[in-house]
């Protein structure tokens, strides 16, 4: 029994850090920058894809593999805004406008990126095998690679909150999305700082898709739930509040976990009926001030 | 400009349109046929969307799910009730849980109505799967086959209806009061509009066309499982269709989803692996370099002429 209380609660925080890097990453990409990105879960994926490719022909350890996702998916995001958002941005008479627009050019987006995974990897399910021998400890069995992904996932979680906390760039961030206007007023190039929540939702997203791929396995088509989930923990903790999706994360992550081992079919199910309760209760977020 | 004059003219268009397509099956082939009946389908479709979302503004994204039940009561009465009875019964229930779904998200808007709807689709989908694998022991159902005439005859009708409730609604009261919530929905509260009420009426409304084509669309697929029938891509595809035909007139969204039909059909043909990708891309130029779709164009292109000659 105690066994299992353990394996819920470290199973519940992988899914839980993983959930919170995603949806961090939604979280500056539409808290700040107004882009409801549908495409959020294809950098998941591309993340790991490129995790997976740099072991594989490179035999580059996945870990370090993080400091080569990370900026790959900042220049996509950075590029993607540049272009594509900036410019609907300029074209929209207003920020409602704009969220329309942007949200579904990003699912044209979401199929670009997908297909052009799907030409280049192949519709197949692929694996490698990274550190995949169990470990022993307080008499618990666990794969190593859980264990270095659980380890990971905190610590990034951990160094981006204390950036977006104390760097100079993560509180123009922080004001960017408090209010625009003042923020300008008080000497900050908001239309960078947008881009760069852009890129670094995107980033954040590519982490997320790389500590994924040590543990599970992955497709082309394996983005789509997380977009889903990111959404849900930006509900539950409120837009625009960095603080609300960490914790909403990990909440989230805590119960499906249960509910994956309660009746594993509706692991779904029961997120979406969370999602739909909070909007429907408390649209604002529960965890919003 | 005379706009009595224009009247006769628009309808004769019309009636000359119908003429034709009813009377398509003598003179062309079969294979066109299913073609023509999904061009049908996503004109319904994207019409029924922008019946509703386009005057009040809320971006509804679950035109799959009221689509799916449709197909989803086609499949449980199809062998029970007569066939007319089954695509009634699939508005119906549409319409109810449009009813349902309206009364549910009274107080969302904007960005929340949008991601609720998004997820409805995803909530009703993993249900139906759900309750396929534990509770019925069966995956997907099998419907009955319509011959391809039968079914395009089925579309042609809900189309036209479709059509012109969507033509008289916008030019009735109640469309006055749909576009009045679009543009201030307080102040449409304050001059003593029930905001409320034909908010989830009219949504519902909108629901009922979608569960209607869907309906009589699980026909032409035989068999349907909920990734069939609640598949995400059609939330969005009336979407881009309507913006890619324009909403400023009831034409718009005709043309935009039969030109964009036909366009993804011969795309699908021509370049069976790079379908997608191009979609993908026609749907980022629509949105960028389209804000007003073809109906802006031509209003634009109207404009600067009569400017010229003015």
């Amino acid at each position: 029994m105690i066994k299992l209380v353990l394996d819920v609660i470290i199973t519940s925080l992988i899914m839980g850090g993983i959930y919170s890097l995603i949806a961090m990453g939604l979280n500056l990409q539409y808290g700040v920058a107004r882009v409801l990105n549908i495409s959020h879960g294809e950098f998941v994926m591309v993340g790991a894809f490129v995790t997976f490719w740099a072991y594989k022909l490179f035999g580059i350890n996945p870990l370090l593999s993080l400091a080569i996702c990370g900026p790959i998916l900042f220049v996509i995001g950075l590029f993607a805004y540049r272009t594509l958002f900036r410019y609907l941005r300029k074209s929209s008479q207003s920020v409602d406008i704009f969220e329309g627009r942007s949200m579904l050019a990003s699912f044209g987006m979401l199929y670009i990126i997908q297909n052009i995974a799907l030409l280049w990897w192949g519709p197949n399910v692929k694996a490698y095998n990274f550190l995949n021998y169990p470990i022993h400890f307080f008499g618990l069995t666990l794969e190593a690679n859980r264990l270095v992904a659980l380890l990971f996932t905190l610590v990034v979680v951990l160094v981006f909150y204390l950036f977006i906390l104390h760097s100079n760039l993560g509180k123009a961030i922080r004001a960017a999305s408090q209010n625009e206007a003042s923020a300008q007023l008080l000497g900050i190039n908001v239309h960078r700082v947008l881009a760069l929540c852009f890129g670094l939702g995107a980033l954040l997203a590519g982490l997320a898709g790389s500590i994924i791929s040590m543990m599970q396995e992955i497709t082309p088509v394996m983005g789509f739930p997380y977009l889903i989930i990111a959404l849900i923990v930006l509900v539950l903790g409120g837009t625009g509040n960095i603080l609300g999706s960490l914790i909403g994360g990990l909440i989230l992550g805590g119960v499906t976990t249960v509910v994956l081992y309660w009746q594993p079919d509706l692991t779904l199910v029961v997120s979406y009926a969370i999602f739909a309760l909070i909007l429907i209760i408390r649209p604002q977020g529960v965890l919003a001030r | 400009m005379d706009t009595k004059k224009a009247f006769p003219k628009k309808w004769l268009l019309s009636l000359l349109l119908i003429l034709i397509l009813a009377t398509l099956p003598f003179y062309t082939n079969p294979y066109k046929i299913v073609s023509i009946t999904s061009i049908l389908m996503y004109v319904c479709l994207t019409v029924s969307w922008v019946m509703f979302c386009a005057p009040t503004r809320y971006m509804s994204l679950a035109t799959a799910t009221f689509f799916g039940v449709g197909m989803y009561t086609s499949g449980i009465l199809g062998e029970i009730l007569p066939f007319p009875l089954v695509v009634v019964c699939g508005g119906f229930i549409s319409f109810l849980i449009g009813l349902l779904t309206g009364i549910i998200c009274l107080r969302l808007r904007g960005f929340y109505f949008a991601i609720f709807t998004f997820g409805l689709n995803e909530l009703v989908r993993n249900s139906v799967v759900w309750w396929e694998a534990n509770v019925s022991g069966t995956v997907g159902r099998w419907v009955i086959i319509l011959e391809s005439m039968t079914i395009y005859y089925y579309m042609l009708v809900i189309v036209l209806l479709t059509v012109l409730v969507a033509y008289f609604l916008r030019r009735s009261r109640f469309g006055l009061i749909l576009y009045s919530i679009g543009e201030s929905e307080e102040a449409a509260a304050h001059i003593g509009i029930d905001v409320t009420r034909y908010r989830i009426i009219f949504f519902a409304v909108s629901c009922f066309f979608m569960g209607l084509a869907g309906a009589v669309m699980a026909t032409k697929w035989a068999y349907i499982d909920p990734r069939i029938a609640f598949n995400p891509v059609l939330n969005f595809t009336p979407v881009l269709m309507a913006l890619f035909g324009g909403v400023g007139e009831i034409y718009g969204p005709v043309l935009g989803a039969s030109l964009l039909t036909a366009i993804s059909e011969v795309l699908l043909s021509r370049f069976p692996y790079y379908y997608m990708l191009l979609y993908g891309i026609i749907f980022i130029v629509v949105i960028s370099f389209l804000p007003d779709g073809l109906v802006g164009l031509t209003r634009k292109w109207r404009k600067e002429t009569t400017d010229a000659i003015g």
